[in-house]
């Protein structure tokens, strides 16, 4: 499947840009992979959206692990918000299901304007 | 305890913006336990650790779904380590605020496209 292969290197290179930008700015990486998986990897919005919560856990374990190490991690605070924040996500992704794609699309425009303003003000 | 409410609230949502959007919500985890009197440095170590349970459930629920493309997440994931260190490495020689207003203008640019290439589909 010559599609699959050359989508391979382009696939690397938004790992790349996510990781760079969220180390540099601080910002999350999903910011940044969704909308490269929408615009370069032909992905629809549900599965860019879905891929990119794969792809966040890796890159959380890794840097998790790292703070560990040093002992930044409070583990009961990580578990005050996450796991509040694991009960929002179920919610989420279940209501997600329910809107069409088309409006997902301009929901995560909308929240990217959010973001950029954001930015200017801080 | 209005303090820890408030901060669990503000996890709730997070979670619910990334289970929706698909985005790690680490941009109101930080806040969330700045709030609670964390350091910066503690609160972004923590805002990782909490991501993880909250893209577990949501990866959880996208299986169901059929929505994750598995390789294609773990490509991105392992790469984007490579690009946390090149981003730590640049990050102290340039100007942040430069950076970030170029990262806004960047970020209107993406939204404007992903809503134009909707518009009539």
């Amino acid at each position: 499947m010559p599609h699959t292969i050359r989508a391979v290197p382009r696939l690397i290179v938004i790992g790349v840009v996510a990781g760079f930008f969220s180390a540099l700015l601080g910002v999350g990486g999903g910011l940044v992979i969704v909308p490269l998986l929408l615009l370069f990897a032909h992905f629809s919005e549900r599965p860019a959206m879905a891929t990119s919560l794969g792809a966040i856990g890796i890159t959380a374990l890794a840097g998790t692990i790292r703070y560990a190490f040093h002992g930044d991690v409070e583990w009961g605070y990580a578990a005050l918000i996450g796991l509040p924040a694991s009960i929002g996500a179920v919610a989420g992704t279940t209501l997600q299901q329910r809107i069409d794609s088309r409006s997902l699309s301009f929901a995560f425009a909308g929240l990217l304007v959010v973001v950029g303003v954001l930015l200017l003000a801080i | 305890m209005t303090t820890i409410l408030f901060a669990m609230l503000l996890g709730l949502g997070a979670g619910v913006l990334s289970g929706l959007f698909g985005v790690g919500g680490g941009i109101l985890f930080v806040p969330a336990l700045l709030a609670l009197h964390r350091t910066q440095l503690h609160a972004e170590a923590t805002s990782l650790a909490a991501i993880l349970p909250t893209v577990g459930a949501g990866v959880w629920r996208q299986r169901q779904y059929g929505n994750v493309r598995w390789r294609a997440a773990l490509i991105i994931g392992v790469a984007s380590i490579l690009g946390v260190e090149v981003g730590v490495q640049v990050a102290t020689e340039l100007p942040e605020a430069t950076l970030r207003r170029l990262f806004a203008v960047l970020v209107f640019a993406v939204a404007a496209n992903i809503a134009w290439r909707r518009r009539h589909s």
